[in-house]
């Protein structure tokens, strides 16, 4: 029998695609629709942020953490200000623990309403963009009231946060786009402190997370494109490096927060969602689950920070500010300012490897100091680059429209891939 | 966790000190530092043996050591740092191998850790390290066609050259940079003692 000659394809899939999550180069060797090797091409959003910290002060170097990957910034700034502080041998003030972990899960569901859109947009679900934006929204006022930015922060400081929670939140002004109507009904959560602000959040939240599960959980068009695509057995993940919502989603219980806790969360009660079959159906099923464990985490935080007050940041003015007042008035102060915003401060010689529990995965900051006022050497452990390097693996014998959906699967942040 | 971390310095030196590795313990992180030869020999048995079970490889980076201390450094130039992690233990251990200055090669851990593919690929496109058995040794993060490896420290940090699109070539040509690197803040070393006892100070030194 003559077959006709079939030739293989080579595809080219981005940088300048929707789908791509920003930058990626993808080339595809396809066999008719069918991958036969998938070939990322990273690197064009390389910044250097490593070799940049080593020409900066431990201070200065803080705001590319945010720069990383820029939907989840307080965990970057997480993992650099635990590394700095590792290495200084200083313990950061209680509540201080407090507002990072909260912020750190802010963060976390941050990530994972824009992970749920812009996945359900990459393989078909239009709405659920809307809904997850919806709420995305008031967590980004809350980085806002905090910090005074809403996407880089720099919020975190190493000694502590930069400053303590604000009394008030932000409100809305009437405009051509807002009525007086509108307007009282958008501030009315807005009429407290900034937690109460947080605590009406989180008593809505899990009721939005229902709702993107009516969307999604049992939507027959997302199971037939999520079910038994981009499977990764439990021995491969590990293979793989995989951390985070990944590995749980193959089914290893692992997650810093409690088994290498952090600041303060052995206090906390939390509960860590795994999958069973490791394919995207489970990975989004571990990952909205998260959502409403976060929420619980903020709750408590919110609880302990309403009944609890104190310092935010260490006292210790060789590595934090003095505060303003003092500066005009007090000699030593004004030295300290000084030195601590010309020179910075020197780190004794040592190296150090902190990682968080990042939105993606395992974020870790490899830290080395030959005692100068500057990072001798910076490498960034991000999570996106080790899943992206996995996507050959994961893609392999699936269709072209199911590389998409493993993409969306991986949380693939450009800024952190490529660093 | 101090408890394990001793465990885990013991067993490492009963295992790897007669074949001539050195391990210590610092800020409660366990760094193992054995030579060239021995890497795969190694990672085999960190990985296989019981005692250890590193079924991760979380990060591996070169490390160009020539400006360190300002020029004070006098070992090998380049080094290759393995973070390694036990899920089944619940430990970490860093793992360090210095490279001959001649020539940056060592052995490829590909086939211990699949996770070292484009980890080693961006060892090599940073500095220039070499990795022998590597499947597919490629630049990953710079552009197609870059000269040098930019992490190295002898690398200047606006880079060598610069690129435009050319109206009458009709195409990107690439000139030598016409910016100068502008540092604000002069790197400086100060040892003064103030961290010597490890614990939060906050006494003054007046080092001001």
């Amino acid at each position: 029998m003559a077959m006709p000659e079939i030739r293989n394809y080579t595809l080219n899939f981005g940088p300048q695609h929707p789908a791509a999550h920003g930058v990626l180069r993808l080339v595809l060797e396809m066999d008719g629709e069918v991958i036969e090797r998938a070939d990322p091409h990273i690197g064009l959003l390389h910044r250097a942020t490593e070799k940049l910290a080593e020409t900066r002060t431990y201070n200065q170097a803080l705001p590319y953490m945010d720069r990383l990957d820029y939907v989840s910034m307080m965990c970057n700034e997480h993992a650099y200000v635990m590394a700095v502080e590792k290495m200084l041998g200083v313990s950061v003030p209680v509540r201080a623990r407090y507002i990072r972990v909260m912020f750190d899960e802010i963060t976390r569901i941050l990530n994972h309403l824009m992970w749920i859109g812009a996945h359900g947009l990459d393989i078909g679900a239009m709405t659920i963009f809307l809904y997850a934006f919806r709420e995305r929204e008031d967590l980004m006022d809350c980085y806002e009231a905090v910090s005074g930015a809403r996407l880089h922060a720099a919020y975190y400081r190493p000694g502590g946060v930069y400053r303590d929670l604000p009394d008030s939140m932000p409100k809305y002004e009437t405009s051509k786009w807002h009525n007086t109507k509108d307007v009282e009904r958008l501030n009315r959560n807005r009429q407290g402190s900034m937690l109460d602000f947080i605590e009406d959040f989180t008593d809505r939240f899990p009721t939005c997370v229902d709702e993107y599960e009516t969307l999604l959980t049992e939507n027959r068009i997302w199971k037939q494109r999520t079910v038994d695509i981009g499977i990764v057995t439990p021995e491969r993940a590990l293979q793989l490096g995989f951390t985070g919502p990944m590995i749980r989603g193959s089914g290893i219980a692992w997650d810093l927060r409690k088994k290498q806790p952090y600041e303060v969360y052995e206090q906390l009660d939390f509960d860590i969602p795994v999958g069973t079959n490791g394919d995207t159906y489970d990975r989004y099923l571990v990952r909205v689950e998260e959502m409403r464990q976060s929420n619980r985490i903020i709750r408590q935080c919110v609880k302990w920070l309403r009944e609890n007050s104190g310092p935010v940041m260490l006292d210790n003015h060789k590595i934090t500010p003095p505060r303003r007042d003092d500066v005009k008035g007090d000699m030593e102060s004004l030295i300290h300012h000084f030195k601590l915003f010309t020179e910075g401060y020197c780190i004794p010689e040592g190296e150090v490897y902190a990682a968080v529990e990042h939105p993606k995965g395992e974020f870790g900051i490899y830290m080395i100091s030959d005692g100068a006022n500057k990072p001798y050497r910076l490498k960034i452990r991000a999570p996106g680059f080790v899943h992206l390097s996995a996507l050959d693996e994961m893609s392999r014998g699936h269709m072209l429209a199911d590389v998409v959906a493993i993409l969306g699967t991986q949380d693939i942040v450009f800024g952190e891939v490529d660093r | 966790m101090s408890d394990s971390i001793q465990k885990l310095v013991e067993l490492s030196r009963n295992q790897f000190e007669e074949s001539g590795g050195s391990c210590n313990e610092a800020l409660g992180e366990v760094t193992l530092e054995i030579s060239r030869g021995q890497l795969l020999e190694t990672c085999k048995i960190l990985r296989d043996e019981r005692g250890f079970s590193f079924e991760e490889l979380i990060d591996l980076c070169a490390v160009d050591y020539s400006e360190f201390g300002n020029g004070s450094w006098d070992g090998s130039r380049f080094a290759v740092v393995y973070h390694l992690l036990s899920i089944t233990h619940n430990h970490r251990l860093r793992l360090r191998v210095f490279l001959d200055n001649q020539q940056p090669v060592i052995d490829s851990v590909v086939d211990i850790w699949a996770t070292a593919n484009w980890f080693e690929r961006e060892a090599f496109d940073l500095y220039g390290v070499l990795f022998e058995g590597h499947p597919d040794l490629r630049r990953i993060l710079t552009d197609y066609g870059f000269i040098g490896h930019p992490f190295r420290k002898d690398f200047p940090l606006a880079g060598n050259v610069e690129m435009r699109y050319d109206e009458e070539k009709g195409r990107v040509i690439y000139e030598p940079v016409s910016i100068e690197t502008r540092i604000n803040i002069p790197r400086v070393i100060r040892h003064d003692h103030r961290f010597a006892d490890g614990s939060s100070s906050e006494g003054e030194n007046g080092d001001a």
